[in-house]
């Protein structure tokens, strides 16, 4: 049988009045669907160099694009010439050159001069000296040979990705994909291929001794926007060097065709002495989401950790090996 | 809860420029016993969101058997064992052709060392489905996205790009979707040749083709089916069959198997300090 339903608008014309260039869902909550693209150049903390700036002009932004690239190409020309601090090796440190980065290169939209928007200074608040000690040990372990892989880097082991909880900008495969329900929204980033399935009706709690790599989420619409709160990660996996007790706040808040308003909070007392918020617009892009096999196509581990060994058995002291960031923490 | 979208109507960016808007449903489509939701492409179609899980052992031995002992026995004991399991065939074995059939005994002879989610790689289509952890199933118009408990795994099937195909191959390769009455049909290509179907050994080449079909059978189940297409190692077709059930509990949720943590003492134990560089515990297959 064929059933004809007819849905009166006249009544939602008012609500929806503002919301005109943004795609709603049959269920009437803002569409947050498609791939996103999260890259920026924007940095997360306002540089020095900015003071009190916080808004570039349109010429001041241009400029600052083009000497990013301008830059990167110098530095991609120089590659193949041995560097400092490398050891003798050549071209790359430790796989990584000018091919394999996709980093952002254009600022976000709003043109602010950090993605910080709270404080109002824009800068990352001061870590406390106490979770710069309960941060040393994990740090300190990545510079030195590994025993096993649970010595290098959780992102090393492909368990978690470094733009992730919250979304970041990184080095590469700074993507994600949006799918929705009425009861859930799935959030699946390119970074090792994870995702999260966010319920929307709020509830949920588990005990504080039950710990995820990707934390535990609960999601609920306020007004317009969807927000994500997270909580229980595991040691380590929480996000900049916070701690066990950290609450991560996600908004995500469409707004327009091409737009997602995205900002995030972290709050950890035992970190940092006040919250710290940032904001970007992502950009919706018709690119897909790769699969991102990290684990399968994790060369990596077995070669350092055979480079491990073979070393301790020559007695020879290199760290080849070894990624530059992780040289100057050790 | 899902039921009262079987009258909704979709297109509401719509409305803002139309002012009032129609769409045609036909009921018939929908199973009295089952949710429906509206798909633009499509018209009505069953509601499949929540989380779901196979339930049985298809993940060790999809021709079925009786229970055996595992590697794990050695430490598990009684919960290492491999129990006794269905055909989920409708009672054939897989139709390897002669040549196929003997790699897969070489396998199996040693299958422990050689099946690529003993490493925790990703299974691939149809097994991801099969593995004894639930699913969550996010349906939405032209996208629906299923995301796997086990591993961390997910994939996207398209229902809005018809006769597409990958750029590249992938581990859970490329899924194209289309609703045909109550069932979602996903045609899955360009997946990589290096999973297996299950525990036993069962290989197969870059040119499989997994046609899926979800139909939903009352609102708790779906009855699953997995037909079989590779011409460098089967003689034909072959068609896997079980049920999916839904996860009832108040507060069923997916939550997190991380694989990797599990499988680091075989795949790299061997390189660990003081371990024998020489002796791999797993083998890979490419």
């Amino acid at each position: 049988m064929i059933k004809r339903i007819l849905l009166s608008v006249a009544g939602l014309f008012v609500g929806l009045a503002g919301y005109a260039e943004v795609p709603m869902k049959s269920w009437g909550k803002p569409s947050l669907e498609g791939q996103w693209d999260f890259k920026s150049a924007t940095p997360l903390s306002r540089p020095e160099f900015w003071k009190d700036k916080e808004y570039l002009t349109p010429e001041e932004a241009a400029e600052f694009e083009e000497n990013i690239i301008k830059g990167r190409a110098e530095r991609a020309q120089k590659e193949g010439e041995v560097r400092e601090g490398l050891d003798g090796q050549a071209d790359v440190d430790v796989g990584y050159n000018s091919g394999f980065l996709e980093l952002g290169s254009r600022l976000d939209s709003s043109l602010r001069t950090s993605l910080i928007v709270d404080p109002p200074d824009g800068r990352i608040p001061k870590m406390s000296d106490s979770a710069r000690a309960r941060n040393r040990p994990y740090v300190e372990m990545q510079a030195l040979s590994p025993a096993g892989p649970e010595m290098r880097s959780l992102t090393d082991r492909c368990i978690i990705g470094f733009n992730n909880n919250p979304i970041r900008s990184g080095a590469y495969n700074n993507m994600m994909q949006i799918v929705q329900s009425p009861s859930h929204v799935a959030i699946h980033v390119e970074m090792v291929n994870d995702h999260r399935i966010i319920p929307t009706n709020g509830g949920g709690a588990i005990p504080a001794s039950t710990r995820y790599w990707k934390g535990f989420s609960t999601g609920e619409w306020e007004d317009d926007s969807f927000v994500i709160t997270t909580t229980n990660f595991k040691q380590f996996a929480t996000p900049y060097g916070t701690g066990p007790n950290v609450v991560l706040t996600e908004r995500f808040t469409r707004l327009d065709e091409r737009t997602l308003q995205y900002e995030y909070t972290i709050d950890d007392p035992e970190t940092y002495d006040q919250p710290w918020t940032a904001r970007q617009q992502l950009r919706r892009t018709s690119d897909d989401v790769y699969e991102y096999a990290c684990h399968e196509g994790n060369y990596s581990m077995p070669l350092v950790l055979r480079a491990a060994r073979k070393l301790e058995k020559s007695g020879r002291k290199d760290k080849n090996w070894m990624p530059s960031w992780h040289k100057r923490r050790g | 809860m899902t039921r009262i979208w079987r009258g909704l109507v979709v297109g509401a960016c719509g409305i803002l420029v139309a002012g009032c808007a129609s769409v045609a449903m036909d009921e018939s489509l929908v199973n009295e016993e089952m949710p429906g939701i509206v798909s633009e492409e499509a018209g009505a179609v069953p509601d499949i969101n929540g989380l779901w899980q196979a339930v049985g052992t298809a993940h060790w031995n999809l021709e079925g058997g009786h229970a055996i002992k595992g590697p794990a026995t050695l430490v598990l004991g009684a919960l290492g064992g491999i129990p006794a399991g269905h055909n989920y065939l409708g009672g054939g074995e897989i139709p390897y052709t002669e040549e196929a059939a003997a790699k897969r005994a070489e396998y199996r002879l040693e299958w422990s060392q050689w099946d690529p989610a003993v490493k925790c790689f990703i299974p691939g289509i149809p097994r991801q489905t099969y593995m004894p952890l639930p699913f969550h199933i996010v349906q939405s118009e032209q996208k629906i996205f299923i995301a796997y408990e086990w591993g961390s795994n997910s994939r996207i099937i398209h229902l809005d790009r018809p006769g597409s195909r990958a750029e590249l191959p992938s581990w859970m390769g490329y899924s194209v979707g289309r609703w045909e009455g109550d069932s979602l049909v996903v045609e899955v290509t360009d997946q990589m040749p290096d999973t297996w179907f299950d525990a036993t050994g069962t290989w197969h080449s870059d040119e499989l083709k997994v046609t899926e079909r979800y139909t939903p059978r009352g609102a708790d189940h779906i009855d699953y089916e997995a037909t079989i297409e590779d011409p460098q190692v089967f003689t034909g077709p072959w068609t896997i069959k079980l049920p999916l059930y839904r996860r009832v509990e108040n507060e069923a949720r997916l939550l997190e198997y991380k694989c990797v943590p599990m499988a680091e003492d075989a795949v790299y134990g061997h390189l660990r300090r003081g371990a024998d560089m020489a002796e791999p515990t797993v083998k890979n297959l490419f």
